[in-house]
């Protein structure tokens, strides 16, 4: 066991290192650069590449080249170069690229505060890709988890042969503290794709199987393509069948394996009255929250989200049907709240409480505040004739 | 008997996938040639350890899918930073990228410049076909001045970007331009750049008009245009179409060469920043 005093980004940097990461490709911005910063120091002594991209756009497709070749790879950085690198992602779903990509968060939109945190790239995250596709969506809440989730990215990553995003943001991201790390990050576990070459490289009989990746270079003839394409890669740009199937398919592999890539933590009381919904650094100041309600009588719980997509509406369901309030604090004008909304019954209140810009977060206090306020007027409500 | 023996250039190919789906007449026939003569001569029996990257665009199609290789067909403009990619994380393949003007020079002129400002280890063959051929004959950065497109109905009025030329002010170890109607040239050319010259950022300028939007345009089969070429192209280092030749040939060391040596150091001298 390792133990350090590390940064969000420091910890994301050093998990990437001990899940075998050998290519990094990244454009300076503000507040993920510590990320680069760590890995240009450390990447060239430990027999990986590192590479100061031109841009955004260069970067994650840098980093889709390498990882089509059999490399371990990862790229990040925050808002505006996010949203440049959205056509590469949708090209990595589409070729099925195993990589990495780290946004940390911060308030937009366009260069919005560069160096202040923010929740809102939730929905970009998700569907900001032309198109049908699942990407997979982590959310650390801590440097401790950044490092955690991290290394999970790549166990998704390569275990489904999909993009994995970690969200992280700029309170995680700049916020220091005691990071256990193993002294060594065990293998991942087999037996979630195939390892037979010989077996089509984009297609699979089982859909919850994702196909082979064989490298390039060793003679296997790899015909990879970011048109619609069957099995073997050939390209398809006419007929409706080889579409729906692919598209089908590539749904259907990270959906299959939600039980997997769908990571929750509850905390507080089983079936409370007032349920808290949160994720990353703002699911700190619920967990505050959650206790001081505790501590003056309430039932209540906080349901901490560390998967944002796919969402398990099962899972979230299960929570919200026992509760009459759900309050649901983010940085930002109101994104997973949606979520919330889609699994809540009519007789439960859904909450929000959104605050972004300024690197102002939310507070347990006014969590607290919310929460009194509400269960009083829910109260009222009852027992009204 | 003669007439059955296979082209030699079958060997290249991915025969399922043949015919191309190029216009009758297509230039991209005669780059493809010139490129599998230069494997023949060089000894290349199977293209493995060879990785072909092309983004989108009627040249990005010869090689995907119909080189039998290893094929990366990407996004419009992004070939070189996936090849780039390719290339650092398995830096004993030969990566060769292979775009049209609107794919390289328009929308991946970044990527494009970079890589030969960094030398970049990489070999990118333009063909240049004056125009957006796949998406109806729109003007592209190098058409030529006055021509009527789609996009420029009363003759085109930007003035033409000089790829080769450009690129031959970066860092790159190996720059030339010739036309289709230069065939031996640009098989000796792409040659060169796989052996002689097999490090650094090689980039040759292959000039191919359009035979759909730009020759027939002019109002010339492609046998006239291809006659009027070489009369062009053959005679004059000074065409219409920018300096013919080899404009640049060195011998630098390439990316790799510089990034192996700075890990050198670094795992010498240990601190850093």
């Amino acid at each position: 066991m390792r133990v350090e005093f590390l940064s969000g980004n420091e910890a994301v940097a050093k998990a990437a290192l001990d899940a075998g990461l050998k290519f990094y490709a990244g454009y300076p911005i503000t507040p993920s650069s510590e990320i680069m910063h760590y890995l240009a120091r450390e990447l060239p002594k430990n027999g990986g590449m590192f590479i100061q991209s031109e841009d955004e756009l260069a970067a994650i497709n840098m980093v889709v080249g390498a990882a089509l070749a059999g490399v371990k790879s990862m790229t990040a950085t925050s808002g505006p170069g996010f949203s440049l690198m959205q056509e590469g992602l949708g090209y990595a779903v589409m070729v099925e690229a195993p990589i990495v990509i780290v946004n940390v968060m911060r308030a937009g939109p366009g260069t919005g505060q560069a160096t202040k945190a923010a929740q809102g790239d939730v929905m970009q995250a998700r569907w900001g890709r032309h198109g049908d596709q699942v990407v997979v969506v982590l959310a650390p809440s801590s440097p401790q988890e950044a490092y955690d989730l991290t290394v999970k990215a790549f166990e998704i990553a390569w275990g489904l042969r999909v993009p994995v995003v970690v969200l992280s943001d700029e309170f995680v991201g700049h916020g220091r503290e005691v990071v256990e790390m193993p002294d060594k990050v065990k293998e991942p576990e087999p037996g979630w794709g195939s390892e037979d070459y010989s077996k089509p490289p984009f297609g699979s009989d089982d859909p919850r199987k994702p196909p082979p990746l064989p490298p390039l270079g060793e003679g296997y003839d790899l015909l990879i393509t970011g048109s619609t394409h069957d099995e073997w890669g050939y390209r398809d740009v006419h007929s409706f069948e080889t579409h729906f199937k692919l598209v089908k398919r590539l749904k259907e592999k990270v959906l299959g394996n939600i039980e997997k890539v769908f990571m929750y933590e509850y905390f507080g009381d089983d079936e409370a009255d007032i349920l808290i919904v949160a994720y990353g650094s703002m699911s700190r100041p619920a967990r505050t929250a959650v206790r001081r309600l505790q501590a003056v009588g309430f039932s209540v719980g906080l349901l901490r989200l560390k998967t944002l997509w796919p969402m398990n509406y099962d899972a979230l369901r299960s929570y919200v049907k026992d509760a009459r309030v759900v309050i649901v604090p983010e940085l930002n004008l109101g994104q997973v709240v949606y979520d919330v909304r889609i699994v809540a019954s009519n007789d439960t209140v859904v909450v929000p409480i959104n605050k972004v810009g300024g690197g102002v977060p939310i507070y347990a206090c006014e969590i607290v505040e919310k929460a009194q306020k509400v269960w009083g007027e829910v109260l009222e409500e009852a027992l009204q004739p | 008997m003669r007439c059955l023996r296979k082209h030699f250039s079958r060997k290249y190919l991915r025969e399922e996938v043949l015919p191309t789906p190029f216009c009758p007449g297509c230039f991209n026939g005669v780059v493809m040639n010139a490129m599998f003569k230069a494997f023949e001569e060089l000894g290349v029996e199977r293209l493995k350890g060879y990785v072909f990257v092309s983004g989108i665009g009627c040249s990005s199609w010869i090689p995907s899918p119909h080189i039998k290789a290893d094929t990366i067909h990407t996004l419009h403009g992004r070939a070189v930073a996936v090849a780039t990619g390719v290339k650092l994380a398995k830096p004993n393949l030969n990566v060769i990228v292979i775009g049209g003007d609107g794919d390289l020079a328009a929308i991946g002129f970044n990527h494009l410049v970079h890589a030969a400002r960094r030398n970049m280890d990489l070999l990118v063959i333009l063909v240049n076909n004056l125009v957006y051929g796949m998406t109806r004959g729109q003007a592209s950065p190098t058409t030529p001045e006055g021509m009527r497109t789609v996009t420029t109905p009363y003759g085109a009025y930007e003035p033409v970007m000089d790829v080769a030329e450009l690129i031959a002010r970066t860092n790159a170890n190996y720059v030339a331009r010739w036309c289709v109607a230069n065939f031996n040239q640009l098989k000796n050319s792409i040659k060169e750049a796989l052996s002689k010259h097999s490090r650094g950022f090689r980039f040759i300028e292959v000039i191919a008009p359009c035979i759909t939007y730009v020759v027939r345009y002019e109002g010339k089969t492609p046998g006239q245009k291809i006659k009027e070429l070489m009369k062009v192209c053959r005679s004059n280092t000074e065409t219409p179409y920018g300096r013919i030749g080899i404009l640049k040939a060195e011998n630098k060391p390439g990316y790799l060469d510089r990034y192996f040596e700075y890990v050198r150091k670094a795992t010498e001298g240990g601190k850093g920043e």
